[in-house]
């Protein structure tokens, strides 16, 4: 029901299950491809991506430059790309420009770079908050930045998909691309977190 | 439209949640059938992203919130199939009854069934053969409108100026295109809004940029 909440909801795993029933008796979806879509952003489809891409930005100036300018492009040389991925946007944090994105109208987020967004990101606290208060909000997810620092929210709203390139962290000068990959946090590719050191 | 999705800015919310590292993809094993559900359907409906998103937004306050992110994906791909005629409307709520051991009756497929529309096109980018009306530096205003269908302009923006400060390429434009009206293709600016702009004098500084489509904005005397 998705109407007049007058009647009991159902819930939503045995509604869901209906659905598929539903369309499968009638030969319209195959639950063999549905287990292999929901694999793929389970598996393959992550923040991993948008870490090597970090990483390899930190260690290779020629595409840190390409990645700045052309987002899309650089990605794809690193083979991610697809839905929600059409057109991505990398913007740099540094020790003064501290960016963040959101989506206030629904959950837009980088699936090819971040996969799926994260419980948080699909909050209506941090979509309705981020864009009015983001010291305090970043606060309460446990990043807290120097009064100096000038903050530019991001706000998800054409098909435009935005990426947070972090600050490599001081201390990581001798790490290898290899080496840096796994220090590369989700929420640091948001901007709702920095990158530390091991 | 004006409503629940519409959340930039909006009160009452309480505290965000902090991150926490070991978060499934899907909490849930329905959360996956959902987003997986809403997928395929939207090929079998032919609708597109656009028209998916407004399904979403029309959903009621418990529907939009009451089981989360893909709470709204089953509910608004309900909506997607039985507006494009692929299932009665009810039909997944009997089914689900009779999972449960009642025994209601199941109403028809419908005839003809499914909506006679070809899957859309999977890419919003498009070209337009003419020049930009915004130039990178230029103060525009949001123009204050709240139109009845699907939109893209935040409603805290409305009214407000900022400035552009990246074009982005030329996509679909959503107001028309959710509604099955035409791709109406335009630039997009991210228009960049200072926060005392958006929230008044006292505000901490901080600036705000918003993806916005062309006719979305208009110039400042």
């Amino acid at each position: 029901m998705t109407g007049d909440g007058s009647a009991e909801r159902l819930p939503p795993a045995l509604r869901a299950e209906a659905l598929e029933q539903l369309l499968t008796e009638r030969g319209l979806v195959d639950p063999a491809a549905m287990d292999r879509l929901i694999t793929r952003y389970e598996t393959s489809v992550g923040p991993l991506n948008g870490a090597k891409v970090v990483a390899r930005a930190w260690t290779d100036p020629e595409y840190r430059r390409r990645l700045l300018d052309e987002g899309t492009a650089a990605i794809k040389e690193l083979g991610f790309g697809g839905p929600q991925g059409e057109h991505i946007v990398v913007v740099e944090n540094t020790a003064t420009v501290h960016n963040v994105v959101v989506c206030t109208l629904c959950s837009c987020y980088p699936w090819p770079v971040l996969g799926l967004p994260p419980s948080w990101y699909k909050d209506p606290a941090y979509r309705a908050r981020m864009v009015r208060e983001p010291r305090t909000v970043l606060s309460e997810m446990g990043l807290e930045l120097a009064g100096d620092v000038r903050i530019t929210i991001r706000d998800s709203s054409s098909e435009v998909r935005w990426l947070v390139l972090p600050e490599r962290p001081a201390g990581t000068e001798n790490l290898s691309e290899e080496q840096l990959v796994p220090l590369v946090t989700r929420d640091a590719m948001v901007g709702v977190a920095r990158v530390k050191a091991p | 439209m004006d409503g629940i999705a519409d959340m930039g800015g909006t009160e009452g919310w309480g505290p965000v949640h902090p991150p926490r590292d070991d978060e499934p993809v899907f909490e849930k094993t329905w959360q996956g059938r959902a987003f997986a559900l809403g997928h395929f359907s939207m090929r079998l409906s032919g609708w597109n992203m656009d028209a998916f998103r407004h399904a979403i937004e029309r959903l009621d306050r418990s529907a939009y919130l009451d089981d989360g992110y893909y709470g709204r994906w089953l509910n608004g791909t309900e909506l997607m199939l039985t507006e494009s005629a692929v299932l009665a409307p009810d039909a997944i709520d009997a089914r689900a009854r009779n999972l449960r051991g009642e025994h209601v009756g199941e109403p028809p497929v419908p005839e003809p069934a499914g909506p006679g529309r070809a899957p859309a096109a999977e890419s919003s980018l498009r070209t337009v053969d003419t020049p930009p009306a915004f130039a990178v530096g230029q103060r525009v205003r949001a123009r204050n409108m709240s139109p009845p269908g699907h939109t893209r302009l935040p409603g805290y923006v409305r009214g407000h100026a900022g400035v552009v400060d990246l074009i982005q390429p030329a996509a679909v434009l959503p107001d028309t295109n959710a509604h099955f009206q035409g791709e109406n293709p335009q630039y997009v600016y991210s228009v960049r809004f200072d926060s005392r702009e958006l929230w008044g004098a006292g505000t901490d500084p901080f600036a705000v940029t918003a993806d916005l489509f062309e006719s979305y904005l208009e110039k400042i005397a």
